[in-house]
């Protein structure tokens, strides 16, 4: 089990690459791939059984990303799991890529395409389902974001949840309280967010979504028996580049030149800094 | 007490399917729920679900013998395909069964990236399809339902005409481990005669009855008009028509269709569905694309304020019933 400060250094890792890739590729949603950045690197490095070697078992752990706009940290993260080889991201977004902006199931690692918002939820409690019914004792992970909380399929899937008692089912909230309008409290309000979860019979934990350690107590375990479980994980948007943080525009913005070199810069003093010399 | 609905076949109708030897039998619906459950008994792998609809669905009794393989969500048509979708993914073979009018319309972005973008085994069963509510209203209709899957990768669609097709395309769904649509109405139906022996695949044309003068290409539950109107165009003016069963709108069994162009002197594809983008534009593509042209005429629900009434009162305002095709055929063969 990696430590708090490996994962951090890995976050850094994986923060430098997503934006290698999106300023390769000229496209990507750059602030919401930020902002679930360290709710995948706990997920994946420490939370789910799953891994190349274990992909085809059935009893492997689920993540279904159905925000699934923000790929380009879901590549990354695959990628440093083993699921294959980071280089393959120079095709990212380009002609007959498997590539795409959205998960598909043509990458090695990716269990649902997703890319219309409202959809995570209902796949995830079908396969929360059927480890129920084969036994099979694997959990569902499901990433939504605040914004997609406005599609009225996840308040479908959130009375079925609670209905079926999926307590192997976990769904995280990327709350980076930003969409491409706006603020999401301005668009569509959706709080008081915990309290709508819970009285849809939920066990619900609200964290810092950058915190290794909060992270890891709310997914490492159904956070109630008997109740499917809601992490609504505090984020925000474009964490870990100082002008990118909370600010709407890098919801699908690429960095300029100058702008990519000076997000690389910080990012490499903290690995500097945090590593303690080597990058 | 409400009047009874008008019968579906005109005395002159019923006396055609009588000197044919026809058999009534039960609703698609019925055949689809008993071999649903038979099969679930063998493959606990069977899943049904169902959104406040098995009743509807006739799953009652495979819910009580099987409450381990249904999974009700309510009314939430989104959430029954999204569910259906993650069953699939997880190994089961899933039966998503609600009304044909929301399954396609509601949940189309479902059956459309969970379904058949994903590519999970799931069956999705359009119940009381077309008009089979039809003094319900055109909420209930589904006469768009061809047409957007049609326009959707990776489905195989389904419209059986009897009861045979009905039992065949149930087996062939729960085998096939890709996503299907079945369409199903709640009339009881005719046995159909079994002219042509060979067996139900997906894709494949049953020829009902030989002939080169008018060929009916129809699909569902117009099948047994447009065999009526065959029998009826024999007995009345002497004219031998051909009538295929295509219960495969896609993938399509082109050849049947290019072999009827070629040997028939009209063809007249007859639909439970509007006019735009079902079989019988279907048909057209083809015959079109191949080059070929022929009298032609699509015999469905026009593009306007669908009339009301019953599903036989429908049928015959359209010109579905046999009589209505027959007028057709014989309009064609004269030029008008």
């Amino acid at each position: 089990m990696p430590t708090d400060r490996e994962l951090a250094l890995k976050s850094l890792r994986y923060r430098r690459s997503v934006l290698r890739w999106i300023k390769h590729a000229g496209a990507g949603h750059t602030g919401g791939s930020l902002s679930c950045l360290d709710i995948l690197n706990v997920l994946y490095n420490r939370v789910l059984r799953v891994s190349p070697a274990t992909f085809a078992d059935p009893k492997r752990d689920r993540y279904i990303q159905s925000k699934g706009h923000s790929v380009e940290a879901l590549f990354v993260v695959l990628a440093d799991c083993g699921f294959f080889p980071e280089s393959d991201l120079e095709t990212l977004c380009g002609y007959q890529s498997d590539y795409v902006g959205h998960p598909t199931r043509h990458v090695n690692g990716i269990e649902q395409n997703t890319g219309a918002l409202g959809h995570g939820l209902p796949i995830a409690i079908g396969s929360a389902l059927a480890s129920r019914m084969d036994d099979a004792g694997f959990r569902v992970f499901t990433l939504l974001g605040d914004g997609e909380l406005a599609e009225g399929s996840n308040w479908e899937g959130a009375l079925a949840g609670a209905h079926y008692k999926l307590d192997n089912l976990t769904v995280i909230i990327d709350c980076n309280t930003l969409q491409i309008t706006g603020r999401t409290r301005d668009v569509m309000n959706h709080e008081p967010l915990a309290e709508k979860w819970s009285a849809f019979g939920w066990a619900v934990r609200t964290i810092d979504g950058h915190d290794y350690a909060a992270l890891t107590e709310a997914l490492e375990k159904p956070l109630e028996a008997g109740k499917p479980s809601c992490v609504i994980a505090r984020t925000t948007k474009g964490k870990g580049v100082s002008f990118m943080e909370d600010v709407g525009k890098w919801h699908h913005g690429v960095p300029s030149d100058d702008e990519y070199a000076k997000a690389l810069g910080e990012l490499d003093a903290a690995i500097v800094k945090l590593s303690g010399g080597a990058r | 007490m409400s009047a009874p609905a008008p019968s579906m076949y005109s005395p002159a109708a019923k006396a055609v399917a009588e000197k044919l030897g026809l058999k009534m039998g039960r609703a698609n619906l019925e055949e689809f729920a008993d071999t649903l459950l038979a099969l679930g008994r063998t493959d606990r792998n069977i899943v049904a679900v169902t959104s406040d609809s098995r009743g509807s669905g006739k799953l009652g009794p495979f819910g009580q013998a099987l409450p381990k393989q249904i999974v009700e969500v309510g009314i939430a048509e989104q959430n029954l395909v999204g569910i259906a979708a993650g069953l699939g993914s997880c190994g089961k073979k899933v039966f998503a069964v609600s009304p044909a009018c929301f399954l396609t319309a509601r949940s189309l972005e479902q059956i459309k990236n969970d379904i058949c973008y994903s590519d999970h085994p799931v069956t999705v069963v359009g119940i009381s399809a077309g008009v089979s509510y039809g003094a319900l209203g055109t909420t209930h209709h589904s006469l768009h339902d061809f047409a957007v899957l049609r326009a959707i990768n990776n489905i195989t669609i389904v419209a059986p005409a009897d009861n045979h097709e009905a039992r065949e395309a149930v087996r062939a769904s729960a085998a096939h481990d890709k996503p299907v649509y079945l369409r199903f109405g709640k009339a009881p139906l005719y046995h159909l005669p079994a002219a042509d022996t060979a067996p139900f695949a997906f894709g494949k044309a049953r020829q009902l009855r030989a002939g080169n003068d008018v060929a009916f290409l129809a699909s569902g539950e117009t099948v047994i008009h447009a065999l009526l109107a065959a029998a009826h165009l024999a007995e009345t003016a002497g004219l031998q028509c051909r009538v295929l069963s295509l219960p495969t709108i896609k993938p399509l069994d082109t050849e049947a269709v290019l072999t009827a162009v070629r040997e028939c002197r009209a063809v007249i594809t007859a639909e439970e569905h509007m006019i735009n983008g079902g079989l019988g534009e279907a048909v057209a593509g083809v015959i079109a694309q191949a080059g070929l042209a022929t009298r032609f005429k699509i015999a469905g629900i026009p593009d306007e304020y669908t009339a009301t009434g019953s599903q036989a009162d429908i049928f015959r305002h359209y010109g579905l019933s046999m009589e209505g095709l027959a007028e057709t055929a014989r309009g064609l063969l004269a030029g008008s």
